[in-house]
């Protein structure tokens, strides 16, 4: 479909890329705007709001940094990614292996069941998981979330591990069991460092999403320092009817850059694994 | 060559950890261990919480039978989530599928800055939600609302009645779900950006020479390809919008007066705020049927593809 054929239909292409990169992409730049700009720009009706009407200032950040547990919140969020990719990883990687080596439909069958766990929303989960999560004692606290998110990761990452290591050829781990490796030793030595980037994909969407979840953090957490940050910038950076917007967007930002810069780089490695390989 | 290289002395873990039906099994155990215990249990859990009279004053779990479905389904309130569910549901993939189609229409023309421009549309989904969201609460803002502020500056509005894009019942419907679509259309654009390329050329090219038209080579020859991803995606957006919860509980709270009230926002409240968790539970399973349809539908196309 040669859209780009006149330079009239040229026109109308770039217009329609732009409209739709700026419905796309307008939030943001306004949440990078607001955080630069001073109290008296921003709740200000006569100006142009677009840019700077007065000097930017670093204000609303130092705030953020200083009097706030911004902080705290963004080191919650990276330990309990860190805790979850680990927890990820040891379970997902040797399911995955097994169900891509496993032979027969049944694989198949197994495959797709775990799979479907993920499609179980919090929202079905999240008044019984808070049961459990106070059975085992960590109600209110960062470690409840290291619990639960597993629960959406590790489906999520076995399925895409399973499609990464069916196209890992047979032949090598089978010479490895020939020269005398355990399954167990042909998985670790021979498999294990031939799916480096599959692991580093996981790694990143793991740690993505336990970035992006909100329902259980909510649901669970109501101590300040305890929060991931996702939830510290939507709850605490609200007071009452007061809405510190320098800062909330300031938060938002900070906290969003590195996620869609990961998402970017990993995003045709993340499709190929969602539609099974059906798309080459 | 009758020598076979000598094996090395046997020992048990060697014995039994060379045997893949040993270890097969022994590798996907602890993934079905965290599955059945932290999904399926809790999930058995919810059922019985949604039979039983539970509640944070009242922790006997005595067994109500269905009382709790018929409370719920007498509530005024619920009947209007559920209408609202689907309207949220179902108009963001509409507005999400077209905007998806489009936009990958227009990023798969090879064009300068092409790159940057994917990069920006897949911005809203990549981004965890609730920080987006918080950017169009601003966005809404009673008083500094720039959505407003430009509708005023291009003299489509009287500053003297601005709308309440979320204190106004339908505008509040709209904006809620305005902005779940917009976190799902890049994932559109992404999927069918995928199938486009996965469309043979020399398919393409031969329908062309045949006299097909641009309506019908998108109608009869790409959307067939690429009906299954399409549909694994749609189901995918579908879930994820049906159960939404951060959206709407971070613009609205489901107001005003419950018009976006959704499943997910009425079970927390009831659920959690309130500490009726047996009602909670109920309204929570009321999602559980349609997602039931929508995993029967996904099994249906992900065996077909495999075949």
């Amino acid at each position: 479909m040669p859209l780009a054929r006149k330079v009239g239909t040229g026109a109308a292409f770039y217009a329609a890329v732009v409209v739709l990169v700026l419905f796309a992409a307008f939030p943001f730049y306004w949440m990078l705007i607001t955080t630069f700009k001073t109290d008296g720009d921003l709740y200000n009706l006569k100006s142009i709001p677009y840019w700077f009407n007065a000097p930017p200032t670093f204000e609303h950040l130092k705030y953020l940094f200083e009097d706030t547990l911004f902080v705290q919140w963004l080191s919650n969020s990276f330990l309990i990614g860190l805790y979850v990719v680990v927890i990820t990883l040891v379970v997902s990687l040797p399911a995955g292996y097994s169900l891509a080596r496993m032979p027969g439909r049944s694989a198949e069958t197994l495959g797709i069941g775990i799979f479907l766990t993920y499609l179980v929303p919090p929202t079905l989960l999240f008044l019984p998981l808070s049961r459990v999560v106070s059975i085992l004692g960590v109600q209110d606290s960062l470690w409840s979330l290291v619990v639960v998110y597993p629960t959406f990761t590790i489906p999520f990452c076995t399925w895409l591990l399973m499609g990464f290591f069916k196209a890992v050829p047979r032949e090598i781990e089978e010479a490895a069991i020939v020269d005398g490796c355990t399954v167990m030793g042909a998985f670790v030595k021979t498999v294990l460092p031939l799916s480096l980037p599959a692991i580093l994909t996981v790694v990143i969407f793991s740690f993505t999403l336990t970035l992006q979840e909100f329902v259980y953090a909510l649901t669970f957490i109501s101590s300040s320092d305890e929060k991931p940050v996702t939830l510290g910038v939507a709850t605490e950076l609200i007071r009452g009817d007061i809405f510190y917007w320098g800062e909330l967007m300031g938060g938002a930002l900070i906290a969003s850059v590195p996620v869609a810069i990961a998402y970017n780089l990993f995003l045709d490695r993340f499709i190929s694994g969602i539609t099974g390989g059906a798309v080459k | 060559m009758s020598a076979i290289a000598q094996s090395p002395r046997p020992t048990w873990s060697h014995f039994f950890l060379d045997r893949s039906e040993v270890v097969g099994p022994l590798f996907i155990a602890p993934a079905i261990l965290y599955v059945v215990v932290l999904v399926g249990l809790p999930f058995l859990l919810a059922l019985y919480y949604s039979v039983s009279a539970y509640n944070i004053f009242n922790t006997s779990y005595a067994f109500v039978g269905l009382k709790n479905f018929r409370d719920v389904l007498e509530s005024e309130i619920f009947r209007r989530t559920l209408v609202n569910t689907f309207v949220f549901t179902i108009g963001a993939q509409i507005i999400g599928l077209l905007l998806g189609k489009i936009g990958a229409m227009l990023l798969m023309q090879e064009f300068p800055g092409r790159r940057i421009a994917r990069a920006l549309v897949v911005l809203p989904w990549a981004v965890p939600v609730s920080l987006a969201t918080l950017a169009w609460l601003w966005m809404f803002d009673s008083l500094y609302s720039v959505i407003n502020w430009t509708l005023v500056a291009l003299g489509l509005i009287d500053a003297a009645n601005r709308p309440q894009w979320l204190g106004q019942e339908d505008l509040a419907m709209i904006a809620v779900t305005v902005v779940h679509a917009w976190r799902l259309f890049p994932f559109g654009v992404v999927i069918f950006l995928a199938g486009f390329t996965s469309v043979p050329k020399d398919v393409l090219d031969a329908a062309t020479i045949d006299g097909a038209g641009f309506w019908r080579r998108n109608y009869q020859i790409i959307l067939p390809i690429i009906l299954p991803i399409i549909l694994i995606a749609l189901i995918f957006g579908t879930v994820f919008t049906f159960t939404d919860l951060s959206v709407v509980y971070l613009l609205t709270k489901g107001g005003p007066i419950n018009s976006t009230q959704v499943l997910g926002t009425l079970g927390f409240q009831v659920g959690i705020l309130s500490g009726d968790v047996a009602h909670g539970a109920a309204i929570c399973l009321f999602l559980f049927p349609f997602l039931l349809i929508g995993v029967i539908v996904l099994l249906r196309a992900l065996r077909r593809r495999e075949i």
